[in-house]
Formats: structure tokens, C-alpha cells, sequence
């Protein structure tokens, strides 16, 4: 091919289009920054926000797992709720028994019972999300009606193992000694229970980035999500890709059921369903399977949230469906669209 | 006589409602370039889909390398050293070329030698390595996927009309390419509309029509007999240049 002429051009993509790119990323500064001329005060604008980012962090945590699935396998789970209710009850177990740990002065001892409850609950999540795949998603794979369905009977099943099992009393659940109480910036109080949450998901977020964009399960996702048949051609069974990012989003959701079960203080057997509306509005926000438009769709719920809950109350009520009206107006597919080739 | 080393025998495919392959009767040979010829809807492009187990043969036989394959599944297939570019290129738009290309290098990492033949075959796999394969144009998307199935030596490679919607200058950069592929030890069965191109690489024919091979032999005696042309095809190479 020597003799053909073929000069390949590098084009620059024009600042004005990487720009738009890039947008949707401003939107968070954007919105604290807004939130802070509209709140005046400095000292409750730190406090609301820290709140905003924790509550998103969390939010982000539950959602990942779902949007990463509807992105790779084209399942819509409503039965995802499911596996923050049971995170947060296997969670509420183990802290149960670690009792004496959490109670301690030690911080050590009380981060270590977190940890434990945090790892029991995406051990347990992640196998039932394993049952959950085999049983009822994998015979409904390509049938978006039947998954709702289908997935839907899952949550309610699972909701009422969870009254079986613990009851159907709502529960309450104690933070650890070193997790109570608010650290004092200035004039601004600041739940240390919020910067661990925070914490805890923004390290989450780097490090699904990570895996997503430096190793080959993070390619093959990725490939995935946009050609699931081409990466089969390829020679990777991506039925078994399908259940390891099930179990891991299961676990996700896990890992946020216990993290929201300790911010709340008070667990249900309807929390995950409920939490499920503010999880859909992040996921419809970002774009069906991008992380990081679920990442950003979520900080921008929680601080939303939180902004108008001190400034409006009732506003607060309808600003995150406002939000997603908006967002969609301006992006109809989300702030970050994945592309589909299927 | 060349050894076959791909055989579909009576091969039926459904799809949904629709009856697409009816009874394929196909010999690939060992070596050379087989085109696969026909009208939009032959089932051209259900015949490679079928081969690569994307949509599964009702009723019939694949066979390669002596080996029924028809009831495997296509990573296996893959496995057993099929590569397939499809006629949409199924470039992986979110990744970057080096990326597309260390996926498609599924058993190991990618051999620095064999790459740099690829990037002598292909210039622009080389120049645009760390783009995203979004950004590439359309002739550029249809080399990464060329050099995507080749990455790895293979038996077979499926190519799904390479030349569609691509400038002259492309066409013949990947005429060159497949020729120059030809050379190696690899068998190319190759779906082409663009009868000009698949003459010119090709060494042996089969054309298909409402879902049956309808002819097949060497094509230097397709190429050699308008009246044949006009019979299978409604064109002659003559009217068609």
C-alpha cells in the first residue's frame, strides 16, 4: 500500500467544541457558586454543601452499579433497590454485633466495625445480585417490558425476605462514636458522618474511573456498553462480563445501603424503593451508562437538593425532577451520552 | 485443488419471522481470497453473521477445518481463529485506536513486529494510535477494523463489504491492503457489491441469491464471461467500469 497516496490529517477539535465537551463539569462549581449568592451566608453555604456532596456521593454510590448495567447489558433493573435495603439491613446486622466496637472511644475500632458491615453487605449484595442475574434477568435479556416486570417482582420478593428475616419494623441504627458529631470550621458545623461519605465516593469514583479506563475488564466494559456483539466477535464472553458487573453493581448498591442506613439513622425494607426515584433522576441525568454523567448528575442532585430545601422548602419537593426537565431540554440523552451501537 | 477450510452445507438461518439463508451450499478453500457476490438482500450478510454464530443456523452445517462449528458460540468460534469485520465496521467509537486494537489482540499483548506490518498496511493506525476511533473518518474507521481482525494471525478473516461508501482512493488503499493480506497465510471471504474491487482481489466466487448460492467457481471465469455476469448479476464487468 506503499504507492497509495494516504495522507492521514490530524484535525484539532475547535475550542469551541471541546468547550461544550466539557460543559456539563462546570455545572457543579457552577451550581455552588449560585448556591452561595443565593444563601448569602458563607457558613451555612459550607455546611449545605458539604451536606449536597455527601448526599450525592451516596447517591452516586447506588447509582453507579445501575447505570453500568444499563449501559452494558441493556437491563432495566427496578429491582436494584432491592440491594440497598439488603446492604443496609446486613450492614445494620453486623454493627449489631460489633456493638463493643462501635461504642469504643477507639477510632480504629470503629472505622474497622464499618468496614466489616460495609464488606458483609457487598459479600451478601453481590451474591444475591449473582442469583439475581441467573434467575431473573438472564431469561428477559433484550425484553425492556419483561425486565421491568420481572425485576420489580424481584424488589417486592426481597422486600418481603427482608420482613421475614428482620421484620417489618423500621430499625434504627446508631453511627459509630467516631462518626458523631460535626467538626466546626469557622462559623460552619460540619458533619464528620458527611466528609466520610464524601470521602468514600469520590474515592469510589476514581477508582471505577481506573479500572474503566486503564484495565482490560475496564476496556472490555466500556467496548461493551457500546458493542456488546463486536466484543463476542472479538472472542470474550461477555455473558460472563454481564455477571461480574451485575454482582459488582449489586455490591455498589450494597455498599450505598449501608452508607445511607448510617446517614439516616433509620432503616426500612422500602428504602431501597424509595431511594430508587432519586437514583433514576441521576442515572436519566448523566446518560444511561456513563459514570462519570452519573457522577456529576448526583452532585448536582445532592447540592440542588440541599440548596433548596433551606431556601424554599416546597421547591425542594420538585427541584430534582426540575433539574432532570432542564437537563434534558438542554442534553436529551443526559449530560453525558453513551453511544450505542447496537 | 486448494483443501477446504471452511464448508456450509444446507445452511438455513431465521430470523424472527423471516426464512434469510435457504439451504447455503458454500466451500471456502485454504489460501486466497473467496468473494461472496449478490444483490442487496441475497443474505450475503447473514451468511458471515451465521458463520460467526451472531445468529444461529436453524437447520445445516458449518464446518471449518474439518470441525462442525455450527453450534458453537461466537467467542468460540473467534477462538478457533475466525476474525469478522462487519459491513458497519463495529469500531468501538468511545475507545482509543490503541485501545480498539489491544482488545482485538485477545491472547496476549499485541506483537510489536506484527503491528509495525499493520502500521506500514494501514499509515493511518499509526498516526492517529492515541485518537479516539470516534474521530477517525470513515475509510480510517474501515482500516482500524480491517487491522483490528488481522492484529492476531488468523485462519479466516469475514470481511463485510470493506468498500462501502469509501472514496476511490480509499477503495484502493484496501485493495492493496487485502491483496497484500492475500500474500500472507491468511484466508479472506470477503462480501463485495463493488464488483470492479472483488474482481480484482479475488480467486475464487460464489453469488448468491434469495438466500442460495446460485453460482460459484473461479472467478477469472466470472470475470472472463460477460454473458455469465449478465445472467448471475443483471451487470458485466465492462458496463460496470
Amino acid at each position: 500500500m506503499s504507492d497509495t497516496a494516504i495522507k492521514p490529517r490530524i484535525e484539532k477539535v475547535p475550542f469551541k467544541d471541546q468547550f461544550f465537551q466539557k460543559l456539563p463539569v462546570l455545572l457543579v462549581p457552577f451550581l455552588a457558586v449560585a448556591g452561595l449568592a443565593a444563601i448569602g451566608n458563607p457558613a451555612s453555604w459550607l455546611t449545605l454543601t458539604v451536606a449536597g456532596l455527601a448526599m450525592g456521593m451516596m447517591i452516586f454510590i447506588m447509582a453507579s452499579g445501575l447505570t453500568v448495567v444499563f449501559g452494558l447489558m441493556d437491563v432495566i433493573n427496578f429491582g436494584h433497590g432491592a440491594f440497598v435495603a439488603v446492604g443496609a439491613f446486613v450492614g445494620f446486622t453486623v454493627l449489631a454485633w460489633l456493638a463493643g466496637w462501635t461504642a469504643s472511644p477507639s477510632v480504629m475500632l470503629n472505622l474497622a466495625a464499618v468496614l466489616i458491615a460495609i464488606l458483609a453487605a457487598m459479600l451478601v449484595t453481590g451474591l444475591l445480585g449473582y442469583a439475581f442475574e441467573r434467575v431473573i434477568v438472564m431469561p428477559v435479556y433484550g425484553e425492556h417490558l419483561k425486565q421491568i416486570l420481572v425485576t420489580m417482582g424481584g424488589l417486592i420478593v426481597a422486600q418481603q425476605m427482608i420482613y421475614v428475616v428482620w421484620g417489618p419494623d423500621e430499625l434504627h441504627i446508631s453511627r459509630p462514636e467516631a462518626f458523631q458529631g460535626s467538626l466546626v470550621i469557622g462559623e460552619a458545623a460540619i458533619e464528620k458522618y458527611r466528609l466520610v461519605a464524601v470521602v468514600i465516593g469520590l474515592a469510589l469514583f476514581i477508582g471505577m474511573r481506573h479500572i474503566l479506563k486503564k484495565t482490560k475488564v475496564g476496556l472490555l466494559v466500556r467496548a461493551g456498553v457500546e458493542n456488546g456483539e463486536m466484543v463476542e466477535a472479538l472472542g470474550y464472553r461477555i455473558r460472563r462480563l454481564f455477571l461480574i458487573v451485575f454482582m459488582t453493581g449489586s455490591a455498589l448498591a450494597g455498599l450505598g445501603g449501608v452508607m445511607w442506613g448510617l446517614y439516616q439513622e433509620t432503616i426500612t425494607a422500602h428504602m431501597g424503593s424509595e431511594i430508587m426515584v432519586l437514583v433514576f433522576i441521576v442515572v436519566i441525568i448523566g446518560g444511561l451508562g456513563s459514570v462519570e454523567g452519573c457522577f456529576i448528575g448526583a452532585l448536582l442532585v445532592g447540592l440542588l437538593a440541599n440548596y433548596t430545601a433551606f431556601l424554599a422548602p416546597k421547591v425542594a419537593l420538585i427541584s430534582t425532577i426540575a433539574l432532570m426537565v432542564v437537563i434534558l431540554m438542554w442534553r436529551p440523552q443526559g449530560l453525558y451520552p453513551v453511544v450505542k451501537a447496537k | 485443488m486448494a483443501q477446504t477450510l471452511l464448508s456450509l452445507s444446507g445452511v438455513h438461518t431465521h430470523i424472527g419471522p423471516y426464512h434469510i439463508l435457504q439451504g447455503v451450499d458454500l466451500v471456502v478453500p485454504e489460501g486466497g481470497v473467496t468473494v461472496l457476490l449478490g444483490r442487496n438482500g441475497a443474505g450475503k450478510t447473514t451468511t458471515l453473521r451465521t458463520i460467526m454464530g451472531l445468529w444461529t443456523a436453524s437447520q445445516g452445517e458449518i464446518r471449518f477445518q474439518d470441525r462442525a462449528i455450527t453450534k458453537l458460540d461466537t467467542p468460540e468460534i473467534s477462538r478457533r481463529g475466525i476474525a469478522f469485520v462487519p459491513e458497519d465496521m463495529g469500531i468501538f467509537t468511545d475507545l482509543s485506536v490503541a485501545e480498539n486494537m489491544s482488545l482485538a489482540a485477545a491472547n496476549g499483548p499485541i506483537d510489536a513486529k506484527r503491528l509495525g506490518w499493520i502500521k506500514e498496511l494501514f499509515p493511518p493506525i499509526g498516526t492517529f494510535w492515541n485518537s479516539s476511533a470516534g474521530t477517525l473518518s470513515g475509510g480510517q474507521k474501515q482500516m482500524l477494523s480491517v487491522a483490528r481482525a488481522i492484529i492476531e494471525p488468523r485462519r479466516l478473516i469475514l470481511i463485510d463489504e470493506p468498500t462501502k461508501g469509501l472514496a476511490p482512493a480509499i477503495i484502493k488503499a484496501m485493495t492493496d491492503a487485502l491483496r497484500e493480506l492475500k500474500a500472507t497465510d491468511t484466508t479472506i471471504f470477503l462480501v463485495e457489491q463493488n464488483f470492479a474491487m472483488a474482481s480484482n482481489v479475488g480467486d475464487t466466487v460464489a453469488v448468491m441469491d434469495d438466500g442460495r448460492i446460485i453460482h460459484s467457481g473461479s472467478m477469472r471465469e466470472l470475470v472472463d464471461d460477460a454473458a455469465l455476469q449478465e445472467k448471475l448479476m443483471g451487470l458485466s464487468l465492462e458496463a460496470h467500469q
